[in-house]
């Protein structure tokens, strides 16, 4: 009993770690710009696969894949905002939203081009059985996406708090026009916050590819989840979209253990029609700053 | 009044452009052959090698001199894993390149869309799909084939073989698409026949990224053997997660396992997987004497040189379907109702890709349980099994 | 509805009597077909957006529900084909109550992502429980009023282009009777509507359902022609789609949506040349038309027109 318990656990840990992944991304952009960047299941994406393309077609070594992977998707996140974000320089929220989307089709395109739509993996990070917690199993690569996802938490809180730049994007969250007034380059934060979401997501990407692997065409799926993830710990919150991440992936794994496999998809939406309904400021999120912000 | 001229002349440009886009009829001297294959999408797993196929076979046939002289023309049209656009490429086929006959489409789903247009346009279509409901009720079907396998030919070896080794409780996991949902109703109806019961029904969708869950309800119910019934990722997902969990009890696949591509993803987690395959995958396991291997080993090692890849069991239908369309026109010329007439009465003992075909007026496809080989995985390669 | 629609419609009347004649091609006449299903459902999004300024990512599961519970009334229990399609509105404007009453107090991206869980739990819905399940179900019946079946390429193509013909009459003399002044006001600013008195509840409430009883009939128009659903056809991926046909179009002009309905229903049959290209030729063209065609051809086009006539006449 305990065992099989265990073992949804674990299998809920595995996915909620990517969705947390994918929530923190949303967040990152959203408090800089207000925008909900849709494409941002793609540059997940974009770290599976240009981590295989490195470490396995180009057989670089491990550490060196990994920092051209993120200096890729980094590069994929600025392309993005300048080209398509920075010359709108629009408050149309329906046209934002129109034109994530549309980039999210363009970059599928890219990767379906180069990588064609077979599904790609590369080993473990390290060798070995998987554990044995309690009768349940959890594998190695498992707790490296955990420990990864710990690690961007803390990398992000170490940004936002203790870097100028990162509390001058925390300005630009509060009010935009008091940012510049006090002489914040906006412009420039918002390039960031696309820079650093995309190499999250890629951190996201390079970690589970190992376990689940990586098609051209994951994008979306991850980042209706990870919208969720990031909607139910409160829009901006960092450590919400953490939280709501785990959440939602430990939710989807009992639902399919102890009622019906078939209904797990439905189990994130329908927690964020109840969140959106009920407290649409997020589980962890105030209400009263949610009132306060513009959307 | 100025704008709703304008506004008249955009609408009827639009329209006008829209019909300038049928071409004047070209002269008859190439057989022309529509192939509706689902290159991009959901199921582009099918069409691509599908679509390769095809091609292959055209340039070999008209490198050869053609058919009875006139060169062999292979329209290909993508319909993007969607319905819609599957009747409108088959529309574009039938209406603007008139051609002869239609192979495919890839999905089950698509197939069923075009049946009645087919029905309606009076030419025969050879579907690359699975689905019963293509070819049956087969006297509503006059102008429909298939070449894929009955799913539930499928289901059958899989028990059969279960059933030799004194397997009765088994537990199945099926992705939640047309392919998935297709098998778990086979399996549903087989199982009977065989005198095994089915202890676990689960479920998981095609990006799902662990199904350790599923897997775990099926031990704890105590099943002696699981089935996985799905295509793409999520049938190396479950090899590895069943590998991790050291279930204990044997993990055998579907048909769509049939590509080695598999094995390398799964790594030594695929060692002792089984599952039922078309003897193309495992053409040089066979004895020489088998009918179908002279032509599985010229066909895989031409595809193999052309493009770099193994063609798997899917890219053989688009062969068979092709094949038995350029025999009918070399034996009895272009002419839609006797090319029907010849696939239905004259495909007897036929070899192809995906088995040895009998079609009869009875039975549009022409293939049993018979048509697959119980292949294991050893040594990260495939091998026959009883 | 002022003269210039009304000249509009009558012109487009006279478009769709003409084109069948002109085109002998059923597969041109096929496209249009598609196009006009299309267009019920983004003129549906267009007064839902554009004069409502409330967002839908979720008008596939409308469509949906409309194809499902029509087809299946009509296949399972043999009811007449306009029975049934009614009833299926019916269902859609039920389910749009439900998904509008607790989204109203929802702004911005929160709505946007609300009716988008709502169409994706639709989809699921379909895809579990739905007769066929996941490999969907064929044999619908075509349809068909009383003894006259529309069995031809060109008959659908009246029928589905006559709807759209009443749909526009009924959405302009919506938009233009108190209720639709009551919604633009609402779109203005909400604040002061309901500081003047208005019932906005209500007026959201009334405008999802209308927006989800046009993607109902469109949807029911589709099972019956296709014959065949599956719940792969109503996703995400399809609202996006309508959307995007809205946006292209112009939100805040009705002919927008049929427009960019059109547009849409052609670009894939023009890029089949492109092959693998054409997922990203696709997303390149909608990208630089957001891009550059900000509120949509339709309106670019009426500016361009009245700049034409100029400052020569001062008209309404």
């Amino acid at each position: 009993m305990l065992t099989v318990f265990l073992q949804f656990l674990f299998s809920g840990l595995t996915v909620g770690s990517v969705y947390a992944l994918v929530g923190m991304g949303f967040n990152i952009i959203y408090n800089a710009t207000s925008i909900i960047n849709l494409a941002q299941g793609e540059f997940v994406v974009v770290g599976g696969l240009m981590m295989w393309f490195f470490s396995d077609s180009l057989h670089l070594p491990f550490i060196v894949s990994i920092c051209l992977t993120i200096l890729s998707a980094g590069l994929v996140g600025l392309l993005m905002e300048r080209l398509t974000i920075r010359p709108l320089k629009s408050h149309d929220l329906l046209l934002m939203i129109m034109v994530t989307i549309s980039v999210s089709i363009v970059l599928r395109g890219i990767l379906a081009f180069k990588f064609g739509k077979d599904p790609y993996d590369y080993p473990a990070f390290s060798e070995g059985d998987p554990l044995n917690i309690g009768g349940a199993i959890i594998q190695q690569q498992t707790l490296w996406v955990i420990g990864i996802t710990g690690l961007c938490i803390i990398l992000l809180y170490l940004f936002y708090n203790k870097t100028i730049i990162g509390k001058a994007m925390r300005a630009c969250a509060v009010d935009t026009t008091a940012a510049q007034l006090v002489g914040i380059n906006v412009s420039r934060m918002v390039m960031i916050s696309f820079v650093l979401s995309a190499m999250v997501g890629a951190i996201g990407g390079i970690a589970i590819t190992p376990i689940s692997l990586m098609e051209y065409d994951n994008g979306p799926m991850l980042a209706v989840k990870g919208f969720c993830a990031a909607i139910m710990g409160g829009l901006g919150r960092g450590r919400g979209a953490v939280i709501g991440g785990f959440s939602i992936g430990i939710l989807e794994s009992m639902t399919a253990g102890y009622l019906h496999s078939g209904l797990k998809d439905a189990v994130a939406l329908v927690i964020l029609l109840l969140v959106l309904f009920l407290k649409p400021a997020g589980i962890l999120g105030s209400s009263a700053a949610a009132r306060l912000r513009k959307f | 009044m100025k704008r709703t001229i304008l506004c008249a002349a955009f609408f009827l440009s639009i329209f006008i452009f829209a019909s300038s886009l049928v071409a004047p009829c070209t002269a008859a001297e190439p057989y022309r052959i529509g192939a509706v294959f689902s290159v991009t999408g959901a199921a582009s797993f099918l069409g691509e090698p599908e679509k390769n196929s095809a091609i292959l076979l055209q340039d070999q046939i008209n490198k050869a001199g053609g058919v009875n002289g006139h060169p062999l023309e292979v329209i290909i049209e993508d319909s993007k894993s969607d319905e819609t656009q599957a009747v409108l490429s088959a529309k574009k086929l039938l209406e603007r390149d008139k051609v002869l006959a239609i192979i495919g489409p890839s999905t089950t789903g698509e197939s069923m869309a075009l049946v009645p247009i087919l029905n309606v346009a009076k030419t025969p279509m050879i579907s690359c799909a699975t689905g019963a409901g293509i070819t049956q009720p087969v006297n509503e079907r006059h102008w429909i084939f298939k070449v894929a396998q009955y799913d539930f030919s499928v289901a059958e070896a899989l028990f059969a073989h279960m059933k030799k080794h004194g397997i009765s409780k088994v537990g199945i996991l099926t992705i939640t698409t047309g392919f998935g949902d297709a098998g778990r109703k086979a399996l549903h109806d087989m199982a009977p026949k065989y005198g095994i019961t089915i202890v676990a029904d689960e479920r998981y969708g095609p990006k799902d990224s662990d199904m350790t869950t599923q897997l775990t309800k099926v031990k704890a119910i105590g099943a002696q053997a699981v089935i996985n019934w799905s295509v793409g990722p999520g049938q190396v997902v479950v090899t590895k997660n069943w590998y991790a969990l050291k279930m204990g009890i044997p993990l055998y696949q579907s048909h769509g396992w049939g590509s080695k591509k598999n094995i390398e993803l799964a790594g030594k987690a695929a060692e002792g997987v089984i599952s039922p395959l078309g003897r193309l995958v495992v053409w040089d396991k066979l004895s020489d004497k088998q009918p179908q291997k002279s032509l599985l080993k010229k066909f895989t090692s031409d595809y193999e040189a052309r493009f770099k890849n193994e063609p798997g069991t899917f890219g053989g239908h688009a062969y068979d379907s092709l094949t038995m369309i350029v025999e009918a026109l070399r034996k009895v010329g272009p002419d839609k109702n006797k090319i029907r007439d010849y696939i239905e009465t004259r495909i007897k003992k036929w070899p192809g890709t995906g088995g040895i075909f009998n079609m009869s007026p009875q039975d549009h496809c022409g293939l049993d349980k018979d048509a697959f080989e119980m292949v294991v995985v050893k040594n990260a390669d495939w091998a026959l099994t009883k | 509805m002022n003269r210039d629609n009304s000249l509009a419609v009558l012109v487009l009347i006279a478009v769709i009597i003409f084109v069948p004649l002109v085109s002998g091609s059923a597969y041109v006449i096929t496209i249009g077909v598609f196009s006009g299903i299309n267009a019920l459902i983004a003129i549906g999004l267009c007064i839902l957006m554009g004069y409502a300024g409330q967002v839908s990512l979720g008008q596939a599961g409308f469509y949906g529900i409309g194809a499902y519970v029509s087809a299946t009334l009509t296949h399972h229990y043999g009811l007449p084909v306009p029975l049934c399609v009614a009833a299926a509105m019916i269902v859609s404007a039920f389910a749009a109550v439900i998904l509008a009453v607790p989204s109203l107090r929802l702004k911005g991206h929160y709505l946007a992502v609300a009716t988008l869980s709502f169409g994706e739990i639709i989809n699921i819905a379909l895809n579990e429980w739905g007769p066929g399940g996941p490999s969907g179900f064929g044999d619908i019946p075509t349809f068909n009023i009383l003894d006259f079946i529309f069995d031809t390429t060109t008959s659908y193509f009246y029928l589905v282009w006559g709807c759209v013909v009443l749909v526009l009459l009924f959405s302009f003399n919506f938009i233009n009777s108190r209720t639709g002044r009551a919604l633009r006001a609402l779109h203005g600013s909400e604040l002061a509507s309901r500081a003047m008195g208005l019932d906005v509840t209500a007026l959201k409430i009334k405008v999802f359902v209308i927006s989800a009883a046009y993607a109902s009939l469109a949807g029911s128009l589709y099972a019956h022609y296709v014959t065949f659903i599956s719940p792969s056809s109503f996703t995400l991926f399809y609202s996006i789609l309508v959307l995007m046909m809205v946006v292209i179009g112009g939100i805040t002009n009705l002919w927008g949506g049929v427009v960019g309905a059109i547009l849409i229903t052609i670009l894939p049959e023009l890029l089949r040349s492109f092959e693998e290209f054409d997922v990203l030729v696709y997303g390149l063209i909608l990208t630089l038309s957001l891009m550059f065609l900000r509120r949509g051809l339709v309106p670019l086009l009426i500016e361009k027109i009245k700049q034409l006539r100029g400052p020569l006449i001062a008209r309404d």
